[in-house]
């Protein structure tokens, strides 16, 4: 393998889009209204874009042959770097907006700093995801207005999904080893910078939406060394398995 | 009064002038549109639970993304139509209560399940290679709005045809049991879809009416034909064989002749004792109640900023 | 109970930069915002559109096809409207 650094990060990012997309894609035929059905699927699509060009980069420096399919389809819960936030079950829609808006608001921060990259593959496709991450980020925190401002059960609703998922947002910013190494290369993001920024961007859309930020600040983290809530291995068993039944054939 | 403004509605029709909303149109020629139009919303509304159910195991990345861009389509070809259905004066919340309360139909063949991956290739190849011929016929359907939407649809649709057959082909020229699979999707799916294009012409209650008024441009079984003579000529080229003994090459007609439909199956299946029947509206139900909070946060939101810059 | 019937937005767009916008059907959305995004999701999902108009259906005014006589026929006696009315000798350039 070339260089396993760049891949452990490159693979985290691409987990990050993958598992992400998976979930909104469970979306399909269920949401609120047959517009919205069609926005979540979007997203869905975009990430899943991103998640394919990373794995396949990742896949490249891994050699050996690899395809992004075979990191997608055929890796076990333990390998998988993906922040906790991501593989969160989608819960009512203000669940799925909540999660979504906490990780769009990071994505926005994250992938601009990542453009400017050394690495020109990572800075290209950082480009891409600003683009998109902007868009995701218009619609999610529309939505928490709305619901936030809404009516008193929607505003109840998408209290809780905060107080819920509150605990998930610590590890945007947690450095951990390969974050460090990348960050000293120029390659990666220094994650704990961008924090006072993304406070404030949630701080402003809270207050528009009449919501709270939770004073809890017990932040659970773990994904990135592959230490997973129990969602994550269902959400695997079903998106592997015909890869893991069928191990032989092409599709 | 009425005498001559029919005539001059069957002048305009005649002379493939288009209806467009506001013309004065018979009332029957209304109820006809919203019955026929809204039934094919629904069926693309419905048809997105068969193919939905296999999103999430989709075999690939690749195979991930274009499904969910096909399912997401057809959300986008319901509403397409559900916006033309709209103009006839009826709201979308109407359809879906007579959608969710069996007032109005869909396409049946919705209501049979998706087994294995190779039924989302069979879906793709036979049931949209079905509905494009249904379809490219109706581009030429006398009211405006339905014309243009179905315009809109011929173009996009043509890419799910071709996903369903690489996956057939894929599936077919693959291991053994890949091509199990796929003879065994085709064999399950290919007589419903030859009734996709409904009754024959002599039993169907609907298409007189629809043939003198344009609604309808060519009869059901002229259609099935087209369809069987395309789809005969795609199963050879992967080697797969339909599930048909009597199909044979007609050199006087110049298509196949085919077996005998099943319509006591159709009939069954039409009235709510297919496989998925009471699952497929119950998802439709279950989705649409628990939207409902958010729909009226929505709206309550609006009420109150009125004034603002996003209301 | 609450009726939910969100309000329908006729939607306009923009083939390129520079063309007439065209109308190419409608969504439903509860404010603008929504009512673009959703027009964006549904009507350009193929890259069709550079710019979108999103109008409140109830706010279109159209004519009536009853009236079209009275509204249309009246200008179908201004030849004078189109260039080919005038005789210009074949010699006159950049007219």
């Amino acid at each position: 393998m070339r260089d396993t650094i760049l891949f452990k990060y490159v693979l985290s990012l691409g987990d990050d889009a993958l598992i992400s997309a998976q979930r909104l894609a469970q979306w399909a035929y269920k949401a609120p209204f047959l517009e919205e059905d069609i926005a979540l699927s979007n997203i869905s699509l975009d990430l899943f874009g991103r998640a394919n060009f990373l794995l396949e980069y990742a896949a490249e420096l891994k050699g050996e042959n690899t395809t992004a399919d075979d990191l997608a389809f055929k890796r076990d819960e333990r390998k998988f770097t993906n922040l906790l936030m991501c593989e969160h079950p989608n819960g009512n829609f203000a669940d799925t907006i909540v999660c979504r808006f906490f990780l769009d608001a990071y994505d926005k921060l994250f992938f601009y700093t990542l453009s400017k990259s050394r690495d020109k593959q990572l800075a290209s496709i950082a480009a891409k995801a600003i683009k998109e991450t902007t868009y995701h980020y218009r619609h999610s925190s529309n939505w928490v207005i709305r619901l936030g401002d809404g009516t008193e059960g929607s505003h109840r609703k998408v209290q809780e999904a905060i107080n819920n998922l509150w605990t998930f947002t610590g590890e945007f910013f947690k450095m951990t080893q390969t974050d460090i190494v990348m960050m000293k290369k120029k390659v990666g993001v220094d994650r704990k910078a961008l924090k006072i920024e993304w406070d404030k961007t949630i701080n402003d859309v809270c207050k528009e939406a009449t919501l709270r930020i939770p004073e809890n600040s017990f932040m659970t983290t773990g994904g990135r060394e592959g230490i997973h809530t129990e969602h994550l291995g269902h959400l695997l068993s079903d998106m592997q398995y015909l890869q893991r039944a069928y191990p032989d054939a092409t599709w | 009064m009425e005498d001559r403004k029919e005539r001059a509605f069957q002048d305009k029709i005649d002379a493939e002038l288009k209806i467009e909303p506001k013309d004065w149109m018979p009332e029957k020629y209304r109820r006809h549109l919203i019955r026929q139009i809204s039934q094919h919303a629904h069926s693309e509304i419905i048809g997105m639970q068969p193919e939905g159910n296999w999103i999430t195991r989709a075999p690939s990345l690749r195979a991930k993304m274009v499904l969910i861009a096909k399912v997401q389509d057809e959300a986008g070809h319901g509403l397409y139509l559900y916006s033309a259905t709209e103009t006839l004066g009826i709201t979308r919340n109407e359809l879906i209560t007579q959608l969710q309360t069996g007032k109005a139909k869909y396409s049946n063949i919705f209501n049979y399940p998706t087994l294995t991956w190779a039924d989302v290739g069979a879906i793709g190849w036979l049931v949209d290679g079905a509905a494009i011929v249904n379809q490219q016929s109706l581009r030429r359907t006398s009211y405006g709005p339905y014309s243009r939407a179905m315009i809109r649809i011929c173009k996009e649709e043509s890419f799910h045809h071709r996903q369903g057959y690489e996956i057939m082909s894929k599936m077919a020229l693959g291991t053994t049991e890949q091509q199990e699979m796929a003879q065994d999707a085709l064999d399950r799916w290919w007589w419903p879809s030859l009734m996709m294009f409904g009754p024959h012409d002599s039993d169907s209650a609907h298409t007189s009416n629809a043939m003198q008024w344009k609604i309808k441009r060519e009869t059901n079984d002229d259609l099935r034909q087209v369809f069987v003579d395309r789809a005969v000529k795609q199963a050879e080229l992967i080697g797969l064989t339909i599930p048909d003994s009597e199909l044979k090459w007609n050199p006087k007609n110049k298509n196949y002749d085919f077996g005998k439909i099943d319509w006591n199956e159709f009939w069954e299946v039409v009235n709510g004792n297919g496989f998925c029947n009471k699952e497929r509206i119950n998802n439709h139900v279950k989705a649409h109640e628990e939207g409902k909070w958010v729909r009226d946060a929505a709206i309550a939101y609006t009420e109150k900023n009125k004034n603002g810059a996003r209301a | 109970m609450r009726n939910d019937n969100l309000p329908v937005w006729e939607v306009f767009v923009q083939p390129k930069t520079g063309a007439h916008f065209q109308h190419c059907g409608s969504v439903h959305a509860t404010d603008k915002e929504m009512a673009l995004q959703n027009a964006r999701e549904l009507y350009t999902r193929r890259q069709e559109g550079s710019c979108i108009w999103v109008v409140k259906a109830e706010d279109i005014v159209s004519s009536n096809p009853n009236d079209s006589e009275s509204f249309f026929d009246p200008a179908d006696d201004k030849v004078y409207r189109y260039p080919t009315f005038f005789k210009v000798s074949k010699k006159v350039k950049g007219l």
